[in-house]
């Protein structure tokens, strides 16, 4: 490796009026999204995961089975999707930190919230757009799975069953039931869908804010794993009169009720209204995303 | 031009740096010289805003660097070879670097060929030796064409046709006009590259001069000393207050008495001698200045 010794070759090109902004800083953060294996694997692994997972809960229902929740059951892989996702969250902070690039990163855009802006708009505009085509995706497939299998209709066939035993169900039963598939003209069906897209994306952008206040990607994805997955379990475990009033504040619970066109899930006892509940957990997001900002301005890099 | 003045940084109890206040003029190689600990890093990081000081200011080119309006297009460092994401390829760092500050892409190019890293450009950097490392800060360092050039200890991890190289483009670059700050742990390394030094110990100031008068500011000299009668010249050179340091190859370093003094006192106790030679290092300036301010010794 022998380098050609000579002074840097001279280089004609006036800086741009004004100064690093924003938009520069959207442009290096997309090239550096990109250009690491790790989010294209990532996105991969969320893709199967929350479409996959689909397909497994949906075609391997019986044809007897009734669903309660056809739109639910089809979007079953976004609890296992916001873990992939959240890790690409963590990554796209920690990774700085773990590789020791965020001195360059911040001596390239000295000002760092406008570094973790260009982080956050580029993160979150790419996970708002895979994981609304991976909420539709999941929807459609299990759907399609799902009305293969119930060509009757759980409505129909429950008929059917009653009328054998000569019983008759009263006609707003049976709309209630409605059929073994769901479908987007269905009331609370687009919300569910899109809101279960919004729901991965917002939290894969808590798992960024998390990152930027731990600056660990192991202990980030620990404080996110505890968030989702671990904080219901341990509400669930509390006497009912606690749990009644904690539960509705969690994000997993939030996604739950957004994810649901049949109500709310029993187990989450009193909840809040699906946008409420959204509302709340984009709150959280920027408040976690807020502290972050702060700790980035005030600590040494 | 960087001007540091009353800078100071702790790490919880430990002061970093201490009221440190130096120029750096463009046009010449300025070495930072000190031992490991003592804080260079640390002054390096705080020029470069990745650091706040706790108390003091240091400027680049008359600014704070966070208000620089294109700081890669004005300063280019070199902080810590490898820091850089291991599954990214050359180019790609690079090129997100040169993206922030609008910087063409033809200019990655020019920068990988300039440090010889041409062929590897789409390699990722994790696969790179140390030495790869440090040529890719360097040209991450240069990509912006900047006038102000920091390197953090740029030759760990060369080789010595590596070291060579960092030694000449320095000069190069000090020689087009540029200011440039080159820290070592290595006096002997900042003898060959550096025009002034601002040496420092425990994160205070020990001296800002130039390589000339530095050296010629030392007072304590060694003195070298081969002799049939090790023994009995140690004994006698250890009564009359001076050290002895028995070297491998059966000489000895005398230091604490002058070459004339050794020789006087070898005639004095009938010893003969087949070598009297004074060796003033930079080295031995280097020691004796920041003696006080070493943090951490070695043991041997």
């Amino acid at each position: 490796m022998t380098a050609a010794l000579e002074a840097p070759a001279p280089f004609e090109n006036p800086p741009p009026p004004g100064r690093v902004g924003l938009r520069r800083a959207i442009s290096a953060e997309w090239t550096k999204l990109w250009s690491v294996r790790s989010t294209t694997w990532t996105l991969v692994a969320t893709g199967v995961a929350v479409v996959g997972l689909s397909a497994l809960s949906t075609g391997t229902v019986s044809s007897s089975d009734i669903i309660g929740d056809p739109t639910a059951r089809s979007l079953v892989g976004i609890f296992l999707g916001q873990l992939v996702f959240g890790v690409l969250g963590v990554l796209v902070m920690s990774a700085e930190y773990g590789t020791g690039t965020i001195r360059a990163t911040l001596s390239a855009v000295p000002r760092r919230p406008v570094v973790l802006a260009a982080k956050i708009l580029v993160f979150g505009a790419v996970a708002v757009v895979v994981s609304e085509i991976l909420a539709f995706a999941a929807f459609w497939l299990g759907q399609a799975l799902l009305s293969a299998k119930h060509s009757l209709g759980s409505s129909a066939a429950i008929t059917q069953h009653a009328h054998q035993l000569g019983v008759r169900v009263p006609h707003n039963i049976q709309a209630l039931l409605s059929t073994g598939s769901a479908s987007l003209g269905q009331p609370g069906v687009v919300r569910a869908v899109v809101g279960a897209g919004l729901y991965l994306a917002v939290l894969g952008l808590l798992a960024l804010g998390l990152a930027t206040i731990i600056r660990h990607t192991a202990g980030a994805i620990s404080a996110f794993v505890g968030i989702v997955l671990v904080l219901p379990l341990i509400v669930q475990a509390l006497p009912t009169s606690i749990s009644n009033a904690v539960a509705r504040y969690l994000p997993a619970n939030i996604g739950r009720v957004l994810f649901s066109t049949h109500g709310v899930p029993d187990s989450i006892g009193p909840a809040f209204s699906p946008w409420t509940g959204f509302a709340l957990l984009v709150a959280y997001t920027l408040v976690v995303l807020g502290l972050g900002c702060w700790i980035l301005v005030h600590r040494d890099a | 031009m960087i001007e540091a003045r009353g800078l100071s940084k702790r790490f919880g109890n430990v002061v970093a740096v201490d009221d440190l206040s130096f120029d750096v003029r463009p046009g010449a190689v300025t070495g930072f010289l000190g031992p490991n600990g003592s804080g260079k890093s640390t002054t390096m990081r705080m020029i470069m805003g990745l650091d706040s000081p706790l108390s003091g200011t240091v400027t680049v080119l008359g600014r704070r660097y966070h208000d620089l309006p294109w700081p890669l297009r004005e300063v280019g460092g070199l902080l810590e070879a490898k820091a850089i994401h291991p599954g990214r390829s050359a180019r790609a760092h690079l090129l997100t670097l040169a993206r922030s500050n609008a910087i063409p892409r033809g200019r990655v190019d020019e920068v990988l060929e300039l440090v010889g890293l041409t062929s590897v450009a789409g390699r990722r950097v994790g696969k790179f030796s140390l030495g790869m490392g440090q040529r890719l800060g360097i040209a991450a360092a240069l990509l912006g064409d900047p006038s102000v050039l920091l390197f953090d200890e740029p030759v760990n991890g060369l080789d010595p046709e590596g070291i060579r190289w960092v030694r000449t483009l320095c000069k190069e670059l000090a020689g087009e006009g540029r200011t440039v700050f080159v820290s070592s742990h290595l006096m002997a390394e900042m003898a060959l590259t550096a025009d002034h030094l601002v040496v420092i110990g425990k994160g205070k100031l020990i001296a800002e001069t130039s390589v000339a008068d530095f050296v010629a500011g030392s007072s304590r000299q060694s003195v070298k000393v081969r002799t049939p009668a090790l023994v009995q010249l140690s004994d006698a050179v250890t009564n009359a207050g001076g050290t002895v340091i028995t070297d491998r190859d059966g000489s000895m370093t005398v230091t604490g008495l002058s070459a004339p003094e050794v020789g006087d006192l070898a005639a004095s106790i009938g010893v003969a001698l087949h070598e009297l030679t004074p060796v003033a290092s930079l080295e031995d300036a280097f020691m004796e200045l920041t003696d006080e301010a070493v943090e951490f010794r070695g043991g041997s």
